[in-house]
């Protein structure tokens, strides 16, 4: 943490809140929401059945035009595998214009995998994957041009300023001359980086080169923001900052923010819908209230209980107490987000090794 | 970990002054198309090229010592031995444009090496998400490479005239050096980015680049005329880029018989069709 991380909080963040502990059980329509000039809903979904599996989600806002748009993203069927590994497994997605939608799971589960093929660097098959009704195998550059991407990796170019690093981008967006400048400022100061924009990025902290490739992404005015793990790593303050951030651009702008994290609490917190992905594919989706709302039902129900795994002491899962979205996750997925989650350099190891192996 | 620093409560902000001058960040650009997009791309490249020169011209420097080695070393004794044919010229003034054809050969190799570090890194991850065919990257790069390889060019030259080579200061032949460095440098740059696309790793392209680096130089016309190699070094020599890039500058800076024409065909050629299979390959970095 560097003292050019303005510390911002979050309306609804709660302080002192811990990165792997359960989440806060504050409601979730609260949030962000409220100043998003474009949360634009599709139609409800009037009769909602308990699928312990897969969960509808009717939209929560009251905004009454169903806009004639099409889906912000659309996958269907989506497969990718590698060698043996079928990362990617059958997945079903439509996130809507306007929300804020998460693809939670552990490490592993193929969140990367999944965002790779949407942005068009994973080969895909035609009608697999549509942004905005265009297609990623047959309209790459279309696609590409709607989109704004930040790897889970931390990826600034160190040898280049804050400014230069986001011209860069503006530049292979095709941002005409006269307005280059003022879009890179616009960007920088979106993210907060407007005094540190003329030094070197290698002078970052993680949080800030997080925030530059926010603005990187940024520049080219996208439709599509697609954050992969946009705050593994950080430390908590960084983390609020980084979503401060996020939930302002996207209150100014409406842009459509696909994120994936294993953080269940950032998830709640910050996400209209929420995707649980284990093993390649979907278990569940809906709002994080729907979900965990979903799953007291059942438990009443069928007075079926999740049992508590030592590792996660916290969990005492019984049917009065309201479940989180970790309770969720362990009872459409059988395990723990916890349980098989590596650091991600294991995952990477393995991957490279995968790579030469394969 | 496990606990947060005091933030400031929640609820009680206004959004950031960020929030109201967003208004150029909702309006997409309008999108080049066919022809433009590829020099735009390359001035794009080349322009991050020269920020980072800017901010750091250390590797031009310490890269500058080895070919000064060459010619004050390897010149001037070779010039006192007289020992190689170099029809009257001294052998430094001939060594010279070995000497650049080298080091621009270097630089481009160590380049295109770098791409494997851009990959690990995740900048050339989402370069390829940005409306940049893979042909214009790989163009981008190759001609950075070749604008890199030129400002050492330059400083070798600098070098060789201090060492009192005569070497020509016609504008129109310095042009035609600057073409034939930077049109190698591409070919160079593209065939270890396609190397990289091969092996994959950075462990086993460093291996490969410093195994090629040398042979490309010593199976070339840069140290020694071809007529004096043994016969099968000198079938692989008329298949070395570096020759017809060494012809040509030698031509070029001193006035010697060279074979222009064939030299910069060959070298246009080399560039294109190491830009063609550097794209192909690249699809295998990026997964
Ligand atoms: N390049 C690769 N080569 C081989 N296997 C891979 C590669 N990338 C990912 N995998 C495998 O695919 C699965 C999903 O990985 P990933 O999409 O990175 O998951 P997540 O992002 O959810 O952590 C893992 O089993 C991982 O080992
Ligand atoms: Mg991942």
């Amino acid at each position: 943490m560097t003292s050019e991380d303005p510390v911002r909080p979050v309306p609804g963040a709660a302080p002192g809140q811990s990165l792997h502990a359960a989440p806060s059980r504050h409601t979730a329509p609260s949030r962000h929401t409220a100043g998003a000039p474009t949360g634009r809903p599709t139609a409800p979904d009037p009769d909602r059945t308990p699928d312990p599996d897969r969960t509808s989600a009717p939209d929560r806002t009251s905004a009454p035009d169903p806009a004639p748009l099409p889906d912000a993203l659309a996958c269907r069927g989506l497969r990718y595998t590698f060698g043996e590994t079928r990362a990617v497994d059958g997945v079903d997605l439509s996130v809507r214009p306007g929300e804020v939608f998460g693809l939670l799971g552990p490490n592993g589960a193929g969140k990367t995998t999944a965002i790779r093929c949407i942005t068009t660097l994973l080969p895909v098959p035609t009608g697999m994957v549509r942004v905005f009704g265009h297609d990623a195998a047959r309209e790459r550059m279309a696609v590409r041009r709607l989109l704004g991407y930040v790897p889970q990796q931390l990826s600034a170019d160190a040898g280049l300023t804050g400014r230069e690093n986001v011209a860069l981008f503006a530049r292979v967006f095709d941002i005409p001359r006269r307005e280059r400048a003022a879009r890179v400022g616009q960007a920088l100061e979106a993210v907060g980086l407007t005094d540190a924009a003329n030094r070197l990025a290698s002078t970052y902290s993680g949080g800030m080169i997080r925030r530059l490739e926010l603005a990187q992404a940024l520049v080219s005015a996208p439709r599509l923001l697609m954050l992969d793990e946009p705050t593994i790593g950080l430390d908590p303050i960084a983390r609020t900052t980084v979503w401060e951030h996020i939930n302002v651009v996207r209150a100014a702008t409406g842009m459509t923010v696909l994120v994936t994290t294993h953080y269940m609490d950032e998830a709640e917190q910050y996400c209209d819908r929420v995707a649980l992905m284990h093993r390649g594919r979907i278990r569940a989706l809906g709002t994080p209230a729907e979900l965990r709302s979903d799953l007291r039902a059942r438990r009443a129900q069928a007075a079926r209980t999740t049992t508590t795994t030592p590792s996660a002491p916290r969990t005492s899962a019984s049917s009065d107490v309201e479940p989180t979205l970790e309770d969720v996750f362990r009872d459409v997925a059988g395990t723990g987000l916890d349980e098989q989650s590596g650091d991600f350099r294991d995952v990477r190891s393995t991957r490279r090794t995968a790579t030469r192996v394969g | 970990m496990s606990e947060a620093p005091a933030a400031p409560q929640p609820g009680s902000v206004e959004p950031p002054a960020a929030a109201r001058h967003l208004d150029l960040l909702l309006i997409p650009p309008r999108p080049r198309t066919g022809w433009r997009v590829l020099p735009a791309r390359v001035v794009a490249m080349c322009v991050v090229e020269l920020q980072k020169l800017r901010h750091d011209r250390t590797e031009l420097y310490t890269r500058a010592v080895q070919p000064a080695l060459w010619l004050v070393v390897f010149g001037e004794t070779f010039t006192r031995i007289k020992a190689i044919p170099t029809g009257g010229t001294p052998y430094i003034d001939y060594l010279a444009p070995g000497i650049i054809a080298q080091s621009a050969m270097f630089i481009a190799i160590f380049y295109g090496i770098m791409i494997i570090w851009e990959r690990d890194a995740g900048i050339l991850t989402k370069l390829l998400v940005t409306p940049t065919p893979r042909s214009a990257l790989i163009a981008g790069k190759a001609f950075a490479a070749g604008l890199k390889a030129l400002l050492q060019a330059v400083v070798v030259i600098v070098i060789a005239a201090l060492l009192g080579v005569a070497m020509t200061w016609n504008p129109l032949r310095l042009l035609g050096v600057a073409v034939a460095v930077i049109l190698g440098s591409a070919f160079f740059s593209c065939l270890s980015i396609s190397i990289a696309g091969i092996v994959l790793t950075r462990d086993r392209l460093m291996g490969i680049g410093q195994a090629i680096t040398m042979p490309l130089f010593f199976a070339s016309n840069a140290l020694y005329p071809v007529a004096v190699m043994p016969g099968w070094l000198q079938t692989v020599s008329r298949i070395n880029p570096l020759s017809y890039q060494v012809d040509a500058l030698r031509g070029l800076l001193l006035g010697t018989p060279s074979h222009l024409g064939l030299d910069f065909a060959v070298l246009a050629a080399a560039s294109v069709a190491g830009i063609a299979a550097a794209s192909a390959l690249l699809g295998r970095l990026a997964r």
